[in-house]
């Protein structure tokens, strides 16, 4: 590549004519106690700036991070327990008024129930006593009735017989009839 | 490719290289030891982008990031985990070691990528010396850890008996060339691609090709940007692979 290399002994000047550069500038032997020196101390400056400062803290970051992470990790997995917890309560709860609805209603339907057994059965009493009164009262109509027949009967029947000449005895009337009404 | 096509196309100047010439900041004299030149300016950017972003942007420690502490901790995972599936977990320990490599490769390569700055990574004497380190790292804690059984490394026990001393042989041979292509696959790519941009701005200056010339250059800015990240990842990679090697060194 380079058309000629200088010697370690040549001066500065031989690196450069005119102000630019004979062969290559990096075999330039002068100029290599002048770099490795500066390249040692920047190489020093550095390892201490990175070994004494910046990677005792990035690693101090890196890891409070890991720990944040791990404890907001912990966290959540604790809060989504508890809601898993919470949800399962809600459930129970649930369940709970579910079941306890269902007795309340069971319980109202039974009383509801017996309520109107009762209503019932009263109405059903008060019903067969009225039927009885009432039947009652028809039979003492109807004994009136045949009484008030009897008596008619037996006026009409003495008077007719009156009327047709006769003389007939009440005794004798009241057997007639009492015979005709039974046949 | 540099100098000689000067004046061959009439009006065309190509530089290609004096983009990676180092000079001093203040002044004009020689190079010395602690001449504070464009390599210590830019390294010193690099040091500041890195401080930037790993200190300044996590400055806060807040739990939920914001932007800046979301590309620090992108970048620390990043590395943190090569290191554990690549190396292994007992490799922890040199973690900050490559991360200090990870990031001064990756910000130097970006930094090297804005118009008119220096790219400190395309010197082989940056590179070699950070494979040299690597090389160096793996070969003592090879030896540590392991004692002479870090030279299992090189005996294949898997292989039949009459390959194994020349496998040694291979084996020793391509460790001994690992720094060599680790540093020189650093260097040679953003060389090369920042040399490529140069070259296709000279030709920016004929009327007629500068339209494709800008086109190829902002190709070439986008190959660089996957360039700069991915040779940044593959020279951490390698060192871990290496760091494997030596705390493992049974095939």
């Amino acid at each position: 590549m380079a058309t000629e290399t200088t010697a370690g002994t040549a001066s500065t000047s031989t690196c450069v004519v005119d102000g630019s550069a004979v062969g290559m500038p990096q075999l330039c032997f002068d100029w290599w106690p002048n770099q490795i020196f500066w390249l040692i101390v920047t190489l020093v400056v550095i390892f201490f700036f990175l070994s004494r400062i910046a990677l005792p803290r990035i690693a101090a970051v890196l890891a409070e991070r890991q720990g944040t992470i791990t404890n907001d990790l912990a966290a959540a997995e604790d809060l989504k327990a508890k809601a898993v917890e919470a949800e399962e309560a809600y459930n129970k709860a649930l369940a709970d008024a579910r079941a306890q609805a269902q007795d309340i209603v069971n319980q109202t339907k039974a009383e509801i129930k017996a309520e109107l057994d009762d209503a019932t059965a009263k109405a059903d009493a008060e019903i067969a006593a009225k039927a009885a009164e009432g039947e009652e009262k028809i039979a003492e109509i109807r004994a009136n009735a045949m009484e008030s027949v009897k008596d008619v009967a037996k006026d009409t029947a003495k008077e007719l017989v009156s009327v047709m000449g006769g003389k007939a005895d009440a005794r004798s009337i009241t057997a007639a009839i009492n015979a005709r009404m039974k046949g | 490719m540099a100098t000689e096509a000067q004046g061959e196309e009439g009006g065309l100047v190509f530089h290609p290289m004096d983009q990676f010439i180092v000079k001093p900041l203040f002044g004009d004299g020689p190079v010395g030891l602690f001449t504070i030149t464009n390599v210590t300016l830019w390294m010193a950017l690099t040091v500041v982008a890195v401080v930037l972003l790993m200190v300044l942007g996590t400055s806060k420690r807040s739990t939920i990031p914001g932007r800046m502490q979301s590309v620090g901790e992108l970048a620390y995972g990043f590395i943190y985990k090569m290191v554990e599936d690549v190396a292994g977990k007992d490799a922890v320990g040199f973690f900050p070691y490559i991360m200090t490599l990870f990031m001064f490769i990756v910000f130097a390569n970006f930094l090297g990528l804005i118009p008119m700055s220096f790219t400190t990574t395309s010197h082989f004497a940056v590179t070699v010396l950070l494979a040299l380190l690597v090389f160096v790292t793996v070969t003592v804690v090879g030896f540590v850890k392991n004692g002479a059984g870090f030279l299992g490394l090189f005996w294949v026990s898997s292989a039949p008996l009459a390959l194994r001393p020349i496998l040694a042989v291979i084996e020793i041979i391509s460790y001994f060339v690992r720094p060599v292509s680790h540093s020189i696959r650093l260097a040679g790519n953003l060389m090369a691609g920042h040399a490529v941009i140069k070259v296709f701005a000279g030709f920016a200056a004929i009327a007629v090709v500068s339209p494709v010339s800008v086109l190829a250059i902002t190709a070439m800015y986008g190959l660089e940007v996957l360039v700069s990240f991915i040779q940044a990842y593959v020279f951490t990679i390698l060192t871990c692979v290496y760091l494997k090697d030596a705390l493992h060194p049974s095939h």
